[in-house]
C-alpha cells in the first residue's frame, strides 16, 4: 500500500470515529461542566495511550504471516459491520446517524441527572459520559492505527493520520460549539467499510497462505469490486423498501393480488 | 456484583469484536480455514475470502432487512 492509500484509510476511518467521539464532549461540556468533561476527555486519552504502549509491541512481535492472518480477520468482521450498517442506513431499514438528535438525547439525559463531585472533578456525571464515550470511540481508532500501521509496516503514518482527522475534526466541534451534523456520516462509513473490508480480504487470505494475482494490484480490483456488490445491495433494498410501502399503502384485496 | 461487573466487560468486547451478527464471524473464520488448508495443497485459494464475503453480506443484511420488515408489521397490527 502507498503512504497515502495508507494515510487516506486511518484519516478517514477516524475521522468518522472522531466525530461520534466529539458530539458526547459537546454534550458533556454544554449541558453540566466542561472542566470535568476535558478531565474525562484527558483520563480516557491516557487510557488509550496506555493501551497503544501495551499492544503496539505485541502486535508488533507477531511474525507477518499471523499478523496478516489475525489482522485480516479481525478487519474483515469489523468491515462487515460497518458496511452492513450504512447499506441499511443507505437502504432506509435502519435510521441514520443524527448527530443533532444524539446531541440532543444527550443534552436532556445530562441535564436531568444529579450533580456529585468526586475528588478534582465537579461534576462526576460529565466525566463518566465524556471519559466513557472517548475511550469507547478511541478504542476503535487504536485499533484501525495499530492493525493498519502494523500490517503495512509504518505505524507513524497511520498515528499521524489519526491524529490529523482527530485534531481536525475536534477543532470543528470546539469552534462550531455544535454537533457536526453536516458531516455525511454514512457516505463516510459506507467508504471504510468498503476499504476495510477490502484490506481484510486481502490480508487475511494472504496471511492464511493466499497468493493473489498481480500481488498488491489485486486490491486495485478488490476495492471497487466490494464497493459494488454494497452499492447493488442498497439499491437492491430501496426497491424492496419502495415495494413494501406501496404494499402496505393499498387495501388487503390489492395486496394480494400485487403479490400473486 | 462481581458477576455482573464481569458479564458487563464481556458483553463489550462481544459488541466490539462480533457486532450484531455473529454468524459473520464465525464465517469470516470458516473462510480463512479453508483457505489455508486449501493453500496446503499448493491449489489455489485467494478466491475463498472474496467468495465468502459476496455470499456474508447479502446474507447479514438480508436477515436484518427481514427482521426490520418483521418488526414494522407487527407494531402496524
Amino acid at each position: 500500500m502507498t503512504v497515502w492509500a495508507l494515510f487516506a484509510s486511518v484519516f478517514l476511518a477516524c475521522a468518522v470515529e472522531a466525530v461520534e467521539a466529539t458530539t458526547i464532549v459537546l454534550a458533556a461540556g454544554t449541558a453540566r461542566d466542561w472542566r470535568s468533561a476535558l478531565i474525562g476527555l484527558s483520563s480516557a486519552v491516557v487510557v488509550l495511550a496506555v493501551a497503544v504502549v501495551a499492544l503496539g509491541p505485541a502486535i508488533g512481535a507477531l511474525p507477518i504471516q499471523a499478523l496478516r492472518l489475525f489482522v485480516g480477520g479481525f478487519l474483515l468482521v469489523f468491515g462487515l459491520q460497518w458496511l452492513r450498517k450504512a447499506i441499511l442506513r443507505a437502504g432506509g431499514y435502519k435510521a441514520l446517524h443524527n448527530e443533532d438528535e444524539i446531541f440532543r438525547k444527550q443534552l436532556a439525559a445530562a441535564r436531568a441527572a444529579a450533580t456529585q463531585s468526586v475528588g478534582i472533578v465537579p461534576d462526576w456525571y460529565a466525566f463518566t459520559l465524556s471519559f466513557k464515550g472517548v475511550l469507547l470511540e478511541g478504542l476503535e481508532v487504536v485499533f484501525i492505527v495499530l492493525t493498519f500501521g502494523t500490517n503495512d509496516g509504518n505505524v507513524p503514518v497511520a498515528g499521524i493520520a489519526a491524529g490529523a482527522a482527530i485534531i481536525l475534526v475536534a477543532s470543528a466541534g470546539a469552534l462550531l460549539r455544535a454537533p457536526l451534523a453536516r458531516v455525511p456520516e454514512n457516505a463516510m462509513k459506507f467508504a471504510v467499510g468498503t476499504l476495510l473490508t477490502s484490506f481484510g480480504t486481502f490480508w487475511g487470505a494472504e496471511g492464511a497462505g493466499a497468493q493473489w494475482p498481480g500481488s498488491d494490484a489485486a486490491l486495485l480490483a478488490i476495492i471497487p469490486l466490494t464497493a459494488l456488490l454494497a452499492v447493488g445491495l442498497v439499491a437492491a433494498l430501496r426497491f424492496e423498501h419502495r415495494r413494501s410501502s406501496t404494499l402496505a399503502a393499498r387495501g388487503p384485496a390489492e395486496r394480494s393480488e400485487a403479490l400473486r | 456484583m462481581i458477576a455482573g461487573k464481569l458479564k458487563a466487560f464481556g458483553a463489550f468486547w462481544y459488541d466490539f469484536i462480533i457486532g450484531d451478527d455473529w454468524r459473520v464471524a464465525v464465517g469470516v473464520v470458516l473462510a480463512l480455514a479453508v483457505t489455508a488448508a486449501v493453500s496446503r495443497a499448493n491449489v489455489s485459494c485467494w478466491w475463498i475470502v472474496p467468495a465468502a464475503v459476496a455470499l456474508l453480506l447479502p446474507g447479514t443484511v438480508w436477515r436484518a432487512a427481514r427482521a426490520s420488515r418483521t418488526r414494522d408489521t407487527g407494531s402496524s397490527s
